[in-house]
């Protein structure tokens, strides 16, 4: 069900820029695509050049969702159009109306205001796992690229060896074991993502480490520190780029399947997944109390993979 | 003939590596499973009693080849939570479980390879915009979302199944297919996307190649090439992800099976993990970790079997 | 020329061969013609992306979709080859008329023993029975010179190197007697003892079958071995044509003049090597009347404003300048 990226696609090719220009630019060159600006990269593209085939049509789309998504979880943290908390036996299971938009649950529960508070701790997760799965597969894959030999194999195995798991199930293991509290859902999916973020820094790793711009460094006698984190590293950085934004839509799918399962984020705090747990009993009476966060759970997800998907295509291919 | 020996005795290997990671991530864990088992208010004495008896006193060498020898045996412990053999727990769970992700998996082929293919001859304009949406919108679902969506509409709204009333394979099979076809459904789907995609992927590569323009240049019809040359090439560059695949649908499964209330080892696992059923949750993941083992082992077989290239290349 | 059609395989007749490319179109080959007789070896040559392959690939309808042939004929023993169905096609290709490719590396299926694919071409073509493809396969490869071929028959093509690949595709060219066979480029991706070998078996199929090569490459030296006439492509035209030994000795337009000095030759040894200057403008350029206008270093103002006519020097050789006639001769 969730799968960490896409090794395969992301392996295969490789952008070629030098190390000045590195993530700045690249980062620039997003948003620029993001407001329907260059699409010089896939010029040379035969047939009729749509904005699917370049990707731009995918990253306006995810921009655009991504960013509804953030904004309502952002809010949230000032401002609710009801409690989140507060119970009223007098609005239970209320249809969706202009005060209640994705109406109330079998409580009472205003459903918009807890699926905006959802969207903060979901995308906090989520960011945070994949924030932490980066920074360690960043370290994990240079070292490996860049030093090779025993390391590498010994390291590159364990990653075949978790990655070959069905990802809930490390997920679970790592909740059981580490037992669990209010954030041991992160280290247990941060596991999930290690091995396919690793793989790409090492194969990044290995590609640059004898080309000529590195060589040539090495020759005007730059420690290996700075070779890979200052001539490499940037490099790197394109590859990595829509493995991570696909990344952070299986880290959202993940916490929610766990918090479904009753073992990602605890209550009180509202999460994607525990509300439709909640509301997966009551769904013939008050439908839109399991719709709204399983829509909002696809909505989010759909403009991450978009983001990826076009990201994929103006860069890696 | 060789070759398989080796891969039997890496099998072998990566078990007992398995085996041990897993035995020594739960031996490390904190608490006492024997207070567990006891509850608060045991005495110091009737604790003593439990850890002999389960052999907890001992170092965990001989613990870990007890616990291999009695594996080995059927004998996977005692459970903490159920208070029996770890092994009667188990029993008629794995097939339910492997039944379902056969299914799944059955889907998943016979679906995502015809897709594939069906829709790499079309791919302009309109039809490809569309079949990307779909792609991403198949991949990004949650199965457990999917799921209550199929329990909602087809459960309780069509009633084509009864939710919840889960029947056996022994008792009444037609019935027992009827209601495991939904939770196959939804566990299928972002699978079936992902694999839709590279077939169709693979195909309009292969399309390209230039093996095809020889076929066209001895006078190969369309089918001919597009079932003997390019299906065949796309297909077997697709097999590796059997293994991925495969493990998606028990990731799917473990979920799914609590959606819709199924008895299999996904819902005993969660069930084990959330009170903390140690000697439950290791066998558990030993049984996934066979049956990922096994599957990874027939792909590569295959592979060798389909692929001349590798072949040589061992 | 003047040949009737008993005597030539192939009559190409005014032949444009059109690139679509973002609602835009651009000529690859632009109303060319040529003879190719009954047993005869003919040689196109000239630069990289002047046209010739795109030549061989319309002859056997192997243009990608965005290509297409726009004007002309194109007939081949006696049936025009742009008017025939789709089933009459694939009867022609493989059966009368055969391709070699440039790449041996990648023309065979990696996942398919040689056999298989050699013998495919009669599975295709007429009813044979297993025993007799399986035969004649062995014939076929037996001709081309690969050693064992019975070994050879159930390997897969990553077992061959290049020069043994190309081989097959001459065996796979060759194992239905076609009348015509295209070898295009055949020789590019081997190095040079293979390559000719590779020639001198073109050479002897044609002796031994009487089957008509039509050999494409960017290599006079190629052309010279095996071609007894030569026809000189740039940018999508045919600039001059003759018989080799012809052209070779008396070549007349500017390109092919160019052409041959940019030959190593011993007799040269230590001198500079010649070379034209410039590049083959790219198919989307707008381009004079004269092609090679741009390049020629005796161009005028009437390369640039009018079409050079058709200008014979003997029976056979026939060249398209505005300056022959005017200060040569």
């Amino acid at each position: 069900m969730i799968n960490a990226g896409n090794p395969k696609a992301a392996e295969t090719s490789v952008l070629q820029t030098d190390a000045g220009r590195g993530a700045g630019r690249l980062f620039r060159r997003i948003l620029a695509a993001g407001k329907g600006g260059e699409r010089e990269v896939m010029k040379k593209e035969t047939l009729t050049v749509s904005g699917w085939t370049t990707g731009d049509t995918e990253l306006r789309i995810g921009f655009i969702i991504v960013g509804i998504v953030l904004a309502l979880g952002i809010v949230s943290v000032f401002y609710t159009p009801h409690d989140v908390y507060e119970m009223n036996t007098s609005l239970r299971s209320q249809a969706p109306s202009l005060t209640h938009f994705f109406g109330t649950d079998n409580f009472g529960r205003d459903v918009f205001s807890r699926a905006m508070v959802g969207a903060r701790f979901t995308l906090l997760v989520s960011a945070s796992t994949i924030l932490l799965a980066t920074g360690i597969s960043i370290l994990l894959g240079l070292a490996c690229g860049y030093i090779g030999g025993m390391v590498d194999e010994v390291v590159m195995r364990i990653m075949d060896a978790v990655n070959s798991f069905p990802s809930i199930l490390i997920a679970l293991v790592m909740v059981s074991v580490l037992n669990y509290g209010k954030l041991t859902i992160i280290p247990a999916l941060v596991i999930m993502f290690i091995p396919s973020f690793t793989r790409i820094v090492r194969t990044g790793t290995l590609q640059y480490k004898n080309a000529d711009f590195v060589l040539s460094n090495k020759v005007f006698g730059d420690s290996d520190l700075r070779i890979l984190f200052v001539h490499i590293l940037p490099n790197i950085y394109p590859l990595l780029l829509s493995s991570i934004v696909i990344g952070l839509s299986n880290a959202i799918l993940a916490e929610s399947s766990m918090s479904y399962l009753g073992l990602g984020i605890q209550p009180p705090i509202p999460s994607w997944g525990r509300m439709l747990k909640e509301a997966q009993d009551i769904i013939f009476s008050t439908p839109w109390a399991a719709l709204a966060p399983g829509f909002m759970i696809v909505m989010t997800i759909v403009g991450l993979n978009c983001i990826g998907e076009g990201l994929r295509k103006k860069y890696l291919s | 003939m060789r070759y398989f020996v080796r891969k039997v005795g890496i099998l072998v290997l990566t078990l007992f590596v398995i085996s041990i990671v897993t035995f020594w991530l739960f031996h490390i864990v904190p608490g006492d499973p024997a207070a567990m088992m006891l509850g608060t208010s045991a005495s110091q004495e009737q604790l003593e009693d439990l850890r002999k008896e389960l052999g907890l006193d001992r170092p965990m060498t001989e613990q870990y080849t007890d616990w291999v020898g009695g594996a080995l045996h059927g004998d996977f412990g005692t459970s903490i939570m159920y208070r029996k053999p770890v092994a009667n727990l188990l029993k008629g769970k794995l097939s339910i479980t492997l039944i379902l992700g056969a299914l799944a998996l059955a889907l998943v082929i016979v679906i995502g390879i015809p897709l594939g293919v069906f829709t790499a001859g079309r791919k302009h304009a309109v039809s490809e915009q569309i079949l990307n949406f779909l792609n991403i919108l198949g991949i990004s679902v949650p199965g457990f979302f999917l799921s209550i969506l199929l329990i909602w509409v087809f459960g309780l709204i069509l009633h084509w199944f009864a939710p919840g009333r889960f029947v056996t394979m022994e008792r009444d099979p037609a019935g027992f297919f009827r209601y495991m076809i939904f939770p196959a459904i939804a566990i299928a789907i972002p699978q079936t996307c992902i694999l839709c995609k590279y077939i169709r992927t693979a195909v309009i590569e292969e399309v390209r190649a230039d093996y095809v323009r020889t076929a066209r240049s001895k006078g190969s019809t369309k089918n001919r090439i597009m079932y003997v040359h390019v299906l065949k090439n796309a297909i077997v560059s697709v097999v590796p992800l059997i293994g991925m695949i495969v493990s998606g649908i028990f990731s799917g499964s473990i979920v799914i099976e609590q959606v819709f209330g199924i008895p299999g080892i996904g819902r005993l696992l969660i069930a084990s993990v959330t009170s903390r059923d140690y000697p439950t949750v290791q066998t558990l993941v030993m049984y996934i970790a066979i049956v990922i083992l096994i599957v990874n082992f027939i792909v590569d077989i295959l592979i060798q079997i389909l692929d001349p290239r590798i072949r040589i290349a061992r | 020329m003047t040949a009737s059609m008993d005597e030539n395989i192939l009559e190409v007749k005014h032949m444009t061969i059109t690139l679509y490319e973002g609602g835009t179109s651009y000529k690859m080959v632009n109303r060319i013609s040529f003879t190719v007789g009954k047993g005869e070896i003919v040689g196109i040559v000239g630069e990289s992306g002047c046209g010739k392959s795109m030549t061989a690939l319309a002859l056997q309808d192997l243009l990608k979709n965005h290509i297409k042939v726009t004007d002309g004929s194109m007939i081949f023993d006696g049936k025009d080859l742009r008017t025939i169905s789709a089933a009459e096609r694939r009867e022609i290709n493989g059966n009368d008329m055969t391709m070699i490719f440039q790449e041996p590396m990648t023309s065979l299926n990696p996942l398919q023993r040689i056999g298989t694919q050699v013998g495919e071409v009669l599975l295709l073509h007429g009813s044979h029975s297993r025993e007799e493809i399986e035969k004649r396969t062995l014939e076929a490869l037996q001709m081309v010179g690969l050693p064992d071929p019975e070994k050879a028959m159930r390997m897969y093509p990553h077992e061959l190197s290049g020069g043994m690949r190309q081989r097959v595709m001459i065996a796979m060219g060759i194992i239905a007697r076609p009348k015509l066979l295209i070898a295009d480029e055949p020789t590019t991706a081997l190095d040079v003892t293979t390559q000719a070998h590779v020639l001198e078996l073109l050479q002897e199929v044609n002796r031994q079958t009487g089957t008509a090569v039509l050999l494409i490459s960017h290599d006079l030296g190629v052309i010279n071995k095996i071609c007894s006439r030569v026809l000189v492509m740039y940018a999508g035209k045919i600039v001059e044509q003759g018989r080799t030994e012809d052209i070779l000795k008396n070549p007349v337009h500017p390109y092919t003049q160019g052409l041959i000095s940019s030959i190593p030759t011993r007799r040269m040894k230590g001198a500079p090597l010649a070379s034209i200057p410039g590049r083959v403008p790219p198919v989307t350029e707008e381009k004079p009347p004269c092609p090679f206008a741009s390049r020629c270093e005796s161009a005028d103002k009437l390369c640039f404003t009018e079409y050079p006519g058709r200008k014979t020097i003997s029976d056979e050789h026939i060249l398209w300048c505005h300056h022959y006639g005017t200060n040569a001769e």
